[in-house]
């Protein structure tokens, strides 16, 4: 299904949320420690259009300009790679992401925070995705999950977006250069790094199933 | 350890535990259908037919698990073979889909003509025509007004279609559906408390009977109307209702013994 803003998608649709929020889970874990992000989920709803597409930001000062944009793209482009859309035709689906505090690496937890709380709301999935950020310094060497600091002094900053099914790379976003060989040493230490961030999901999961 | 968990595990250690979405489940492979291996023992099980239930999709090498949530098993009928029966996933869910013969609750938001519109919760309102309550007919119109509340069932449900209800049943009687009442107090709580509460013998409704008396409608869309003698009544009921997602045994047990004190 396409994404629509937080704005009304029509009367009498559905704006009740359509799952718990990912909030009531701690926010990702000291490994990530990095900004937090707490997800709403909305859907899936009536559409007034077939396709609606447009995606929102929750502005803080300023109105979304064209990083944002280009973020919630790539969020986005990776939700819908996941997302048995097919099980819901003409319906949409709202991911609310409100960043609480950013420390580095906040594409990387967003995507973390928008797949937690799909699995929370129940969408079906084909599989479940995480975000890691590497930083490349002048040297070469490969820094995960990198604070802000870190990142600024960075020569090139990657974000993975990847799958759990088989590590496969679903999204990748990079800024500043590198070789092509660097970029494959972080693919696969982004991926060396996922299964740390796949326990924490099934550990979050199985904390909130042994309460009932 | 983070391996073997995303890898495909048998299916039979995986029920009663969580699972989550991208995990795939193998099925045990069954010997063909052979008269004379039928009766070997555990291992030529009986092939069944295997009903891939909500939260799973059948892939290639087995089911592929789309909701995170525990793994539940149920035995088909006759010979306990392995591989018959029913997987399903039993997750928690606020947001409810329409399914095909489920008891929902909804509220009437427009009468367009021969139809009401009927707002369910889920993604699309559902329609109910005016001949669908018991004893209606074209001259005898049932007096449904807008925002009425109406415990009906779904006939046509699935992704494709409109959703669409009636309040009468394949024999053309009410069977208890139909508008409800207009006092009472309606409330939402999750589909998983729904289902806890319509189970066999469930004890929170049979101790919330000896406590006061009152009627309660359950919809599966999560919606639950409650009516007792006063108001004050009502309203413990329903918080009770609401509150004991989150109790254990035990606190509800206290709780009913402080308010029965009263």
């Amino acid at each position: 299904g396409g994404w629509s803003s937080g704005s009304p998608l029509g009367p009498g649709a559905g704006a009740a949320s359509w799952g718990g929020r990912a909030g009531s889970y701690p926010a990702l874990s000291s490994s990530l420690r990095t900004p937090q992000s707490s997800p709403g989920l909305y859907g899936p709803a009536e559409v007034k259009i077939s396709k609606s597409c447009t995606t929102s930001w929750p502005p803080s000062l300023l109105p979304p300009g064209v990083f944002e944009k280009n973020r919630e793209q790539l969020i986005r482009k990776t939700c819908e790679a996941v997302i048995l859309g097919t099980l819901h035709p003409r319906t949409s689906i709202s991911i609310v992401l409100q960043v609480i505090s950013d420390a580095g690496a906040l594409l990387a937890c967003c995507l973390n925070a928008a797949c937690m709380g799909l699995m929370d709301a129940g969408l079906p999935m084909k599989s479940l995705f995480c975000g890691v950020t590497c930083a490349l310094d002048s040297t070469g060497a490969i820094t995960l999950d990198p604070t802000a600091k870190q990142e600024k002094e960075a020569r090139a900053v990657l974000t993975f977006a990847i799958s759990s099914m088989e590590r496969q790379v679903l999204m990748c976003t990079s800024k500043g250069t590198c070789s092509v060989e660097e970029l494959q040493q972080c693919i696969a230490a982004a991926q060396r790094a996922s299964g740390a961030i796949f326990q924490f999901y099934r550990d979050s999961v199985r904390r909130k199933y042994s309460k009932t | 350890m983070a391996a073997a968990e995303t890898g495909a595990l048998p299916t039979e250690e995986r029920v009663g535990q969580v699972v989550l979405p991208g995990d795939v489940l193998l099925l045990p492979s069954h010997p063909e259908a052979d008269g004379e291996r039928l009766w070997l023992g555990p291992g030529a099980a009986l092939p069944g037919r295997l009903v891939c239930g909500p939260g799973l999709r059948s892939c290639g090498a087995g089911l592929l698990v789309t909701k995170c949530g525990l793994l539940r098993h149920r035995q088909s009928g006759g010979a306990g073979g392995g591989s018959g029966g029913a997987y399903w996933v039993d997750s928690q869910q606020k947001r409810y889909v329409p399914v095909k013969g489920d008891h929902v609750i909804g509220i009437v938001t427009l009468k367009a003509g021969d139809i009401f519109k009927v707002d369910v919760g889920g993604s699309e309102q559902a329609s109910l025509s005016y001949l669908a309550f018991e004893g209606a007919t074209k001259r005898n119109r049932p007096n449904v007004q807008v925002g009425d509340l109406i415990y009906g069932q779904f006939v046509v449900a699935n992704k494709d279609m409109e959703p669409e209800m009636v309040c009468i049943d394949s024999s053309g009687r009410a069977n208890g559906m139909g508008v409800i009442g207009h006092e009472g107090l309606l409330f939402k709580v999750s589909l998983g408390l729904i289902r806890k509460l319509l189970a066999p013998n469930c004890e929170i409704i049979q101790e919330l009977g000896q406590l006061y008396p009152f009627e309660v409608v359950f919809g599966m869309n999560g919606r639950i109307w409650v009516k007792a003698k006063t108001i004050q009544q009502t309203l413990i009921v329903a918080n009770i209702l609401e509150a004991c997602e989150h109790m254990t045994p035990e606190q509800r047990t206290q709780a009913f013994a402080k308010l029965s004190e009263r």
